[in-house]
C-alpha cells in the first residue's frame, strides 16, 4: 500500500513547490533562454551594437575545422575520463568490499579526493608531471628513456588532464559501488562460492549484473561530469593547450564568451554543447538502459 | 522623567551628527581594478593619499578580480546602469572599451572639467597605446611594462661571455653565438621566452617597424587585418624553431610561470619576460647573479624603434553626474604627480607614466642605485613611436593571441612550418577581425 496525501485546498500543494519551481526558473531556464537568444545575435559586449542574424553564428562554428576539431578531443576526452574513472573506481570499490580490517577507515580514505576541487586536483597532477619540476615526469624521463613533455606534446598534456580529471572521479564512483556492493544479497555470493565459483567468475556473474543500475547511472553522471566540471582542471593545467590539443568544448565556451567577449559564438556554442550532452544522454537511456537489470 | 530627557537628548545628539555628517560628506568615486595583494596595498595607498590630500572627493578602490574578471564586472554593471567611475582594463580589451559608447574619453573628460594637463610631459609610447587615430587620448594610462630580457650572470661567467649592455640591444646574430655558447658550457638550454606572441610577434615587429596588421595596426580602420605571415617575422620564427634543435631555444609554455621556472632553476641561461618580471625574480632567486637586457635586434636595424606595452589603463564610465567627473578628473591628475609615480615605479617596477617623474627619479639617483629599473624605458622610450610601433588596436585581440600562441605551439611540436603556422594564424585572426567589423556596422 503507498500512502498518498491529499490536500484540501487546490493551490496549496501549488504553493508548496512555488519556491523550487522559481530559483529553477530564475537560475536555470532564465539563463539558459538568455543563452538561445543570444545564439542568434551578433553583438558587442555593452550590448549596444545587437544585431539578430539568424543562424550565422552556428554556420560560422560548422565552417571552423577547428570547432570540429574540438568537438572530437571532447568525445575523446570524456570517454577516457568516464571509463578510467568508473574501472578504477568499480576496482577500489570490490577490493574495499573484502577488506577484512579497517573497512571504515579505508573507505573513508578513498572518499576523501571527492572533496577536492577540480582545480586544485589539476594543479597536483601539474605538480606531478610537469616536464620541468615535476616528480613522476623526472623518473619518466630517466627511467623509461621516454620524451614526456606535456607543454609541448598534445597527447601528454590529454593523459595530464585525462589522469587529473579521473581521480578527482574515482571517489564519486567508488561512494556508489560500494552502497550498489553491499545491496547485493549475500547469500547469492555465497552459494556461488559453495558451487565452486572463483572470486573472478562471481563478480562477473554476479556482481557485476546485480550492479549494472549503478553501472549506468555511473556512466551517464560521469560523461557530465566529464563534459562540463572538468573545467578547472583544463583552466588550471593546460589553458587548452598545446595547440589547442586540449580545448575542449566547455573550455572553448569560456574562452570565446569571458574572457574573448564574443557573446554570439559563445551562446552559439552552449547550446550546440547542451545539444550534444541530452542527445548523448537520450543515446544512453534508449541503447544501454535496456541492458540494465533492475532488480526489486 | 530622567529616562525621557535622556532619550531625548541622545535622539537629538543623533540627528545632529546625522546632519553633519550628510552635509560633509564628501562625493564618492568608485574605482574597480585588479591590483592584488602587493600591488593592491600600493593601490591602497595612493587613494588614500589622495582622499587625505583634500576632503571634496573620496576615492573607493574596489578589488574586481584579475583583468577578464574585472572587465566583465564592468560589463555587467554597466548594462544594469550600475557602473563605477573608473575600470582598469588590460590593453587587449582598448578596442572593446573605445567601440563601446560606454566610456567618457579622458582627453574629453580633462577639456570639459578644464583640468589642465601637460600631455606632453608624459612617455609616448605608453600614451600612443591608448590614443585613437586622431591622437586624442581614450583612456589614461595606469600600469604598464614592456618586455626586457634577463640573464643569468653566473652561467654567462662560466660558458666566457662578456656581460651584455643595458642600452645597446645585442643582435639576434649575436644571440645565436651567445646561446650556443650557453650550451656548449653545459647548460640544459639557452633562451626561453614568457609571453611568446607579445614578445617575440608583437614587440618584434614594433621594434623591426614592421606592421602587425594593415591600417597602421588597426589603429585607422575596422577593416584592419593581420600580417605577421611576412618574411621577416617567419624568418624569425625559422630560427628559434632551428635553435631547438641544440636547445638554443627550447618552449617553457604560454605565460610566464613555466619559463620563469626553467630560469630559476638554471635551465635556460636567459629569459625573455615583461620588467614586473624583475620583483618577482629578486624574491625568487637566490642562488645566482642575473642581470637585464634590452631585447636582441636584428643587425640591419641600426635605429631600432621602440618596444610596446602591456598592462591596463583607467577607463572613465558614461553616465556620471558632472560633479562627480570633476572629482575623477581631480584623482587622475593626482595619480600622475611626481610623488605618485616614483612611489608606483619603485614599489611595482611598472613604468612612471610621466617623463617629470623619470627625470625627478634620475635626478634623485635612482637608477644609479637600480639599474636594472632604466632597462625597460630607455628600450620604450628610445626614439618616438612610428605609426607602426606606437601599438595595436584589434578587436577579439584575446582569441588572436590565442590563435598565435596555438600556432606557435604547432611549430614548436613540429606540426607545422613556420610559414604554414602564420599563414593559418593570419587566416583564422582575420575570420575573427572581419566578425568584429560586422558587429560595428
Amino acid at each position: 500500500m503507498i500512502k498518498r496525501s491529499f490536500f484540501k485546498s487546490r493551490f496549496l500543494p501549488y504553493f508548496l513547490i512555488l519556491p523550487q519551481i522559481l530559483i529553477t526558473l530564475t537560475f536555470f531556464y532564465w539563463p539558459a533562454f538568455q543563452g538561445l537568444v543570444n545564439s542568434f545575435i551578433r553583438s558587442d559586449a555593452f550590448g549596444g551594437h545587437a544585431k539578430f542574424i539568424w543562424f550565422e553564428n552556428f554556420l560560422a562554428l560548422f565552417r571552423d575545422p577547428l570547432y570540429l576539431e574540438s568537438v572530437f578531443i571532447t568525445l575523446v576526452f570524456s570517454l577516457c575520463t568516464a571509463f578510467l574513472a568508473i574501472s578504477s573506481g568499480l576496482f577500489l570499490a570490490s577490493m574495499a568490499n573484502r577488506a577484512l580490517r579497517a573497512k571504515a577507515v579505508i573507505r573513508t580514505f578513498l572518499i576523501w579526493p571527492y572533496a577536492v576541487a577540480p582545480a586544485i586536483s589539476g594543479i597536483l597532477w601539474l605538480f606531478l608531471l610537469h616536464p620541468s619540476f615535476g616528480l613522476v615526469s623526472i623518473f619518466i624521463n630517466k627511467w623509461f628513456g621516454a620524451n614526456w613533455n606535456p607543454v609541448l606534446n598534445g597527447r601528454d598534456a590529454m593523459v595530464m588532464v585525462v589522469l587529473a580529471s579521473a581521480w578527482k572521479q574515482i571517489s564519486y564512483n567508488f561512494v556508489f559501488f560500494i552502497a550498489g556492493m553491499q545491496a547485493i544479497p549475500k547469500s547469492l555470493i555465497e552459494a556461488a562460492a559453495i558451487d565452486g565459483a572463483s572470486p573472478f567468475r562471481r563478480f562477473w556473474r554476479i556482481t557485476l549484473p546485480l550492479l549494472s543500475p549503478t553501472m549506468f547511472f555511473l556512466s551517464v553522471m560521469n560523461i557530465i561530469y566529464s563534459f562540463f566540471e572538468t573545467f578547472g582542471v583544463i583552466h588550471t593545467v593546460t589553458q587548452g593547450g598545446p595547440g589547442g590539443a586540449t580545448n575542449i568544448l566547455v573550455y572553448k565556451v569560456y574562452q570565446d564568451g569571458f574572457v574573448g567577449l564574443d557573446l554570439g559564438s559563445s551562446s552559439a556554442q552552449s547550446v550546440v554543447l547542451m545539444s550534444l550532452i541530452i542527445l548523448i544522454t537520450v543515446l544512453q537511456f534508449r541503447y544501454v538502459e535496456k541492458k540494465v537489470q533492475y532488480t526489486g | 522623567m530622567k529616562k525621557i530627557k535622556w532619550i531625548l537628548f541622545s535622539t537629538l545628539l543623533f540627528f545632529t551628527l546625522f546632519e553633519v555628517t550628510a552635509v560633509a560628506r564628501p562625493i564618492e568615486i568608485r574605482w574597480w581594478h585588479s591590483m592584488r595583494s602587493a600591488r593592491g596595498v600600493v593601490a591602497d595607498t595612493m587613494i588614500k593619499a589622495f582622499n587625505d590630500s583634500q576632503s571634496k572627493y573620496k576615492v573607493i578602490g574596489s578589488f574586481k578580480g584579475n583583468y577578464d574578471e574585472a572587465l566583465n564586472a564592468g560589463i555587467a554593471a554597466y548594462r544594469a546602469r550600475k557602473q563605477p567611475h573608473l575600470l582598469q582594463v588590460f590593453e587587449v580589451g582598448t578596442q572593446t572599451m573605445m567601440l563601446s559608447g560606454a566610456i567618457y574619453p579622458v582627453h574629453k573628460l580633462m577639456k570639459d572639467t578644464k583640468t589642465r594637463i601637460d600631455w606632453s610631459a608624459y612617455l609616448q609610447p605608453v600614451l600612443s597605446y591608448y590614443m585613437d587615430a586622431n591622437g586624442d587620448l581614450a583612456s589614461m594610462p595606469f600600469n604598464s611594462s614592456t618586455p626586457v630580457m634577463y640573464y643569468n650572470v653566473n652561467l654567462f661567467r662560466k660558458a666566457g661571455i662578456p656581460m651584455l649592455s643595458k642600452d645597446k640591444p645585442v643582435t639576434w646574430d649575436e644571440m645565436g653565438a651567445i646561446t650556443g655558447k650557453l650550451v656548449r658550457s653545459g647548460v640544459k638550454g639557452g633562451m626561453v621566452t614568457a609571453w611568446q606572441s607579445w614578445t617575440q610577434i608583437e614587440n618584434y615587429s614594433a621594434i623591426h617597424n614592421i606592421p602587425f596588421a594593415s591600417k597602421a595596426n588597426g589603429y585607422e580602420g575596422l577593416d584592419t587585418r593581420l600580417q605577421i605571415n611576412n618574411p621577416l617575422v617567419i624568418n624569425h620564427i625559422t630560427r628559434l624553431k632551428s635553435w631547438m634543435k641544440d636547445k638554443r631555444f627550447f618552449y617553457g609554455g604560454q605565460k610566464y610561470q613555466g619559463p620563469k621556472a626553467e630560469f630559476l632553476a638554471q635551465n635556460a641561461g636567459i629569459y625573455i619576460d615583461s620588467i614586473s618580471g624583475i620583483a618577482k625574480l629578486k624574491k625568487a632567486v637566490k642562488d645566482f647573479k642575473w642581470d637585464v637586457a634590452p631585447l636582441p635586434v636584428e643587425s640591419y636595424m641600426e635605429e631600432p624603434q621602440n618596444s610596446i606595452i602591456g598592462g591596463a589603463s583607467l577607463w572613465v564610465f558614461k553616465r556620471h553626474k558632472k560633479s562627480e567627473y570633476k572629482g575623477v578628473a581631480a584623482f587622475l591628475k593626482f595619480l600622475a604627480t611626481n610623488d605618485m609615480q616614483e612611489y608606483w615605479h619603485k614599489e611595482t617596477g611598472y613604468f612612471p607614466i610621466t617623463l617629470n617623474a623619470y627625470n625627478s627619479l634620475k635626478s634623485k639617483g635612482y637608477y644609479k642605485a637600480n639599474p636594472l629599473q632604466e632597462v625597460g624605458i630607455k628600450q620604450l622610450n628610445r626614439r618616438l613611436p612610428t605609426k607602426i610601433s606606437r601599438g595595436l588596436r584589434l578587436g577579439y585581440f584575446v582569441q588572436i593571441r590565442n590563435i598565435i600562441n596555438e600556432e606557435l605551439e604547432l611549430v614548436w611540436n613540429d606540426k607545422k612550418t613556420p610559414k604554414e603556422a602564420l599563414d593559418n594564424a593570419v587566416a583564422r585572426s582575420n575570420v575573427k577581425l572581419i566578425s568584429f567589423e560586422k558587429t560595428y556596422q
